[in-house]
């Protein structure tokens, strides 16, 4: 008898993914619902997709899911979280939403170390919106907003997430993939497990950020976005490990129990 | 239950708490810290009670979003500009049908103004306040005990309604002392299907505002247009203070009442017969309830610690039906009730 060794993820729903062909966030969406059936919190889990292309989230997640404004999905995961300490709760956020609009709702969420996991795309670009430049739209790249490249002097520098959140002592696990190839995929999808967990376990914040294509934006082929990616993309945002305090916490928990 | 004296901010907060709030997240900001403070005090001694310092304003109101989409009794409390920025998720608690309370002890604006009392907020908090098409029940007390008493019926319309409930007060009614007693809150009834606790063995819920197909997106829009009729219909209160022999009325919310009752002793030891009509919910303004009163007195005064607010919905109310005069002392300035007296009379002797 053949063995089955590939289907949908039981709480990816029968629906067809919006995103445009070679866009990274329906490979992140259906990570995330393959690491929600494999760790089995289908029951407890809430997410909260932000207002981006990512909006419609909840048409694909089979989970309890309420929409946040822009930018405030970790002040929301933070009021679910307190009040619902058994839920898995995960915030999905776009750069602009993360680290423009709703920099301080996720700074400071990650410095309270709420127990709560955020799935970060880094794209670099606005996406829904029609490709505007992002917070980290790096440096000379065109966007519809910086028609003649990012300039330092004018527009300052793109926002480095995880080098930022991963200063803060409230942080617990903190990781940036690329989905821009199979190793890559299967990198990200070991870093969100480990983020969910973390808070499966009660260890506190954790964050993946996913360095995502966004071919239709970048005005490239999906091909050459992948390449983008590893060839200068990944050069100003490394990826990587940035924190990991997952066992010192458990041993420091276990030590004080 | 005995009567205690406490300050107004302390009775909301206290009131809130007897009434179930178990989740509340606020930013300091003068003149309501306070109830913060009471919040952050007690709240830590209430079984499965949590308080969260927010980073800002926009996140406390987020914050008690989520919290309540898990079914939890939420309040928020600000002053002014911190309202204006909670203004976001009001919008969208009343687009989710999401319960909630906000608070809001006004101060003088507009922009940073200054921490003195005022009613300056009345159009952003009887008008939605934020974007798009709704509406979010407005109380105006004028009391200490009012505090008491209409916080607590403000999560029972909130969770009957699925809506944001604002407690509209301001400087003076958060600051002074008054002994009060609290009610016994009634046992809460609000239903499990509207709750997110995680799907279990169940289907997944969604709770979003986003409508993409402006069909559907009108329909909502017309729900909620009907739930804010029915509140209409049912939910108006306001208080007469001797209207019925009166020839002249005065028209005042929340502290600007409790001058204008000062100001009418005064009037009538002076033998003019002066009354006051209070609003007591400032949305859904109790319009036909000032109307009726229009069929025997024809004199009104409105009276306003404002530029003149209310007076629109008092004209609303009684354009075409009687004459309509107006006092206000915007920018944080409470005036006395001898000054209001003064008004009141001359208003009073030019139509007797």
């Amino acid at each position: 008898m053949a063995k089955k060794v590939f289907s949908r993820p039981k709480c990816l729903k029968e629906a067809i993914f919006h995103y445009c062909p070679g866009c990274g966030h329906s490979i992140a969406h259906r990570l995330v619902a393959e690491v929600i059936d494999e760790l089995g919190i289908r029951g407890t889990a809430i997410g909260i997709p932000p207002a981006g292309c990512a909006v419609l989230a909840y048409n694909y997640l089979d989970v309890d899911m309420i929409e946040a404004q822009h930018g405030r999905g970790p002040a929301m995961a933070s009021g679910i979280k307190r009040m619902l300490p058994d839920g898995i709760v995960f915030s999905y956020q776009g750069d602009g939403d993360l680290a423009a609009i709703g920099i301080a709702e996720s700074f400071h969420s990650a410095n309270r170390g709420e127990n709560i996991t955020i799935i970060f795309i880094n794209n670099a670009v606005y996406g829904m919106t029609g490709g505007q430049m992002a917070p980290t739209t790096i440096l000379e790249q065109k966007t519809t907003t910086t028609p003649g490249g990012r300039n330092k002097t004018s527009e300052g520098y793109p926002v480095k997430v995880c080098e930022l959140l991963s200063s803060l002592d409230g942080t617990t696990y903190i990781e940036r993939c690329a989905v821009n190839s199979p190793a890559g995929v299967n990198k990200t999808k070991k870093a969100i497990k480990k983020a969910f967990q973390c808070q499966i376990d009660g260890l506190g914040f954790s964050l993946v950020e996913i360095l995502s294509p966004c071919p239709t934006n970048w005005k490239m082929t999906p091909i050459d976005s992948c390449k983008w990616i590893d060839t200068t993309m990944s050069k100003v945002f490394p990826l990587g490990v940035f924190k990991d305090n997952t066992t010192a916490v458990k041993k420091s928990r276990e030590a004080a129990s | 239950m005995n009567k205690v004296l406490m300050s107004g901010n302390n009775i909301i907060g206290e009131a809130a708490i007897r009434a179930g709030c178990r989740f509340y997240a606020g930013y300091p900001i003068t003149p309501q810290n306070e109830l913060t403070e009471y919040m952050a005090e007690h709240l830590r001694t209430v079984e499965g009670g949590v308080f969260l310092q927010s980073e800002s304003e926009i996140a406390a109101i987020h914050m008690i979003t989520g919290a309540s989409a898990t079914g939890a009794r939420v309040m928020t409390s600000s002053s002014s500009p911190g309202i204006s920025l909670k203004q976001e998720g009001i919008s969208s608690m009343a687009a989710c049908e999401l319960p909630g309370i906000i608070v809001n002890i006004m101060r003088g604006g507009p922009g940073l103004g200054n921490i003195r009392p005022a009613q300056g907020d009345y159009f952003q908090a009887t008008r939605g306040g934020g974007h798009g098409d709704y509406r979010t029940i407005v109380f105006g007390p004028a009391t200490c005990q009012e505090l008491a008493d209409l916080t607590m019926d403000a999560f029972d319309l909130a969770d009957k309604y699925r809506t944001p409930v604002m407690i509209l007060a301001d400087g003076m009614m958060g600051q002074m002392m008054e002994p009060v007693i609290f009610k016994k809150p009634k046992p809460r009834q609000y239903n499990e299907k509207f709750m997110l606790r995680g799907a279990g063995h169940g289907k997944s819920k969604i709770i979003r505002g986003l409508i993409l197909d402006p069909i559907d997106m009108e329909e909502h829009n017309w729900k909620l247009a009907r739930k804010y009729q029915v509140i209409i219909d049912h939910e108006t209160l306001h208080e007469e203070y001797k209207t019925e022999d009166a020839k002249l009325v005065i028209v005042a919310y929340g502290t600007s009442a409790r001058i204008a009752k000062g100001a009418i002793k005064r009037l009538r030891d002076k033998g003019m017969k002066v009354g006051l009509f209070r609003p007591i919910t400032l949305w859904p303004f109790p319009e036909l309830k000032l109307r009726k009163l229009a069929e025997k007195i024809n004199n009104f005064l409105v009276f306003e610690m404002s530029t003149g607010q209310m007076l629109e919905d008092v004209r609303l109310a009684l354009q075409g039906y009687a004459d309509i005069g107006f006092h206000g002392r915007p920018g944080g300035v409470v005036p006395t009730p001898a000054e209001l007296a003064n008004v009141v009379a001359r208003h009073y002797e030019k139509k007797d």
